[in-house]
């Protein structure tokens, strides 16, 4: 069950990560203490929200954003920020 | 080309014969000139270089690391208080293995408030994976700030090239210049080993480790410096090659059959050079050696080079303030540890805060290694 971790020898040249898989296990979302609510009569689909996101937290399929990833989405807030159509609201996370 | 040129203008100068793709500075005393005779330069239109002004040093390390991630040769210079303003981004510099190269003029650090030179910046970056080299004369400086260039960028290190503040940086001295084409055809084009902006190969780069995987990738960063003499010595003998000038790593003065040595790094050792040249017209068995660069520290030369000496002076342009003398002291002393009959090792610390060290202050402790009486742990050259 348990995955092989690579020796020292294995890995590249400087503390980087080319194997873009691996950055998908570590679920960034489970951070987040704001959660961004999308809300779709709102939303004008000017795609800001999805230029702006640092960690590609928001969803968008075919040109269209659809909805945000919560297990990535930080919660920073840049969302909400930058929306001209204040489509996005932030709240606070509850257990 | 001959020219007459203070340390800061050598650096400046060569600088620009490197062409480097992006310089981020900040001005500090006494690297200041490096920067601002540079800056003149990309106004000139004389680089190509992309100059990012910046408002501190850690931002100024803070642009070179992204820039030299995006594959780009990357250039900077600083001093002091500054370069202890870069120190947390030293480490990402090397962490991330960029071949960025820093200029620095080496000064004290408050308190209290000097601008004068000593090795207490440089010193005190020591443990953050750049390669460090000290220079005597500003002909070396203006050499070594090129072979840096081509050094870091085959090791994948970051380098530190080391003047002393102002008996180099502001001196003027004689110096032989390479053409704009030589110093470009001897470094070539530098091969990142990644880019940031390569869209086709998305990387991440000072991604976060935990416990599994922070110790591998220091473990490699490691072997990056383990592996870096070897380079150096290379590059040296090409330089060498290619303009006649040679350096070494550790260069032996007059130590042929010399009893009592001083072991010493920076402008020190021109006055030392001095002292010995009395000394041996006098009879006495001395010589210097100096050590020209203090990451790697090259044990293996040095237990081989030190071994056969009856006692050792150590001099120290820098105090590491924990009652056990200079860092150049404690790091030769445990060089020679392992070996069963072992030199006799006196720790000197001098020239703090610009304190003048002339030929009869060298002279003073040649005299005192070869008495062998030595009350004191650690001696304070000229202390009142």
């Amino acid at each position: 069950m348990a995955k092989k971790l690579k020796g020292w020898q294995e890995l590249p040249c400087g503390a980087i990560i080319d194997d873009m898989d691996a950055v998908k296990e570590n679920k960034t979302g489970a951070w987040r203490s704001m959660r961004p609510v999308w809300n779709k009569e709102k939303c004008r689909q000017c795609l800001l929200c999805w230029i702006y996101c640092p960690d590609s937290a928001i969803l968008v399929v075919d040109g269209k954003v659809v909805g945000i990833d919560y297990d990535y989405c930080k919660g920073c807030g840049n969302c909400a920020s930058i929306c001209p159509a204040k489509a996005i609201d932030m709240e606070k996370e509850q257990k | 080309m001959i020219l007459a040129k203070t340390g800061n203008e050598a650096f400046a100068y060569a600088m620009k014969q490197i062409n480097p793709d992006v310089v981020a500075a900040y001005p500090i005393t006494p690297s200041t000139e490096i920067v601002q005779l540079f800056s003149n330069y990309v106004a000139d239109g004389e680089v190509d270089t992309e100059f990012v002004a910046v408002e501190s040093e850690h931002s100024a390390m803070a642009a070179c690391i992204g820039a030299a991630a995006c594959g780009r040769r990357v250039m900077t210079a600083t001093a002091s208080q500054g370069l202890a303003l870069m120190h947390e981004m030293l480490f990402v510099a090397s962490g991330l293995r960029l071949p960025i190269v820093m200029a620095v003029a080496s000064r004290s650090l408050s308190s209290p408030l000097n601008i004068h030179g000593d090795h207490s910046d440089s010193i005190a970056s020591r443990d953050s994976g750049w390669m460090q080299f000290f220079c005597e004369t500003v002909q070396e400086g203006y050499d070594t700030l090129i072979q840096a260039v081509k050094m870091a960028e085959r090791a994948y290190l970051p380098a530190i090239v080391a003047i002393d503040g102002f008996i180099l940086s502001h001196c003027q001295e004689r110096i032989e210049t390479l053409a704009d084409q030589e110093v470009r055809d001897f470094l070539g084009q530098l091969k990142p080993n990644y880019n940031l902006l390569d869209w086709r190969n998305p990387i991440l780069a000072g991604p976060a480790t935990l416990q599994d995987y922070y110790f591998e990738f220091k473990r490699s960063q490691i072997e990056g410096m383990n592996r870096a003499l070897p380079i150096i010595e290379e590059v040296q003998a090409e330089f060498g090659h290619r303009f006649g000038r040679y350096y070494a790593v550790l260069e032996e003065f007059r130590c042929e059959d010399a009893e009592v040595v001083l072991l010493v790094i920076g402008s020190a050792c021109g006055n030392c050079r001095i002292a010995v040249e009395q000394l041996r017209s006098k009879g006495r068995k001395v010589g210097l050696v100096k050590l020209k660069v203090f990451r790697p520290m090259v044990h293996s030369l040095l237990k081989k080079c030190l071994r056969r000496f009856k006692r050792i002076g150590v001099l120290d342009r820098v105090d590491a303030v924990n009652s056990y003398g200079g860092p150049l002291f404690t790091e030769i002393t445990s060089v020679l540890y392992d070996l069963s009959e072992r030199p006799e090792v006196f720790s000197y610390v001098y020239g703090l805060g610009g304190r003048e060290f002339t030929p009869e202050d060298a002279m003073g402790v040649y005299e005192q290694v070869m008495s062998g009486k030595k009350d004191e742990l650690v001696t304070y050259i000229g202390v009142r």
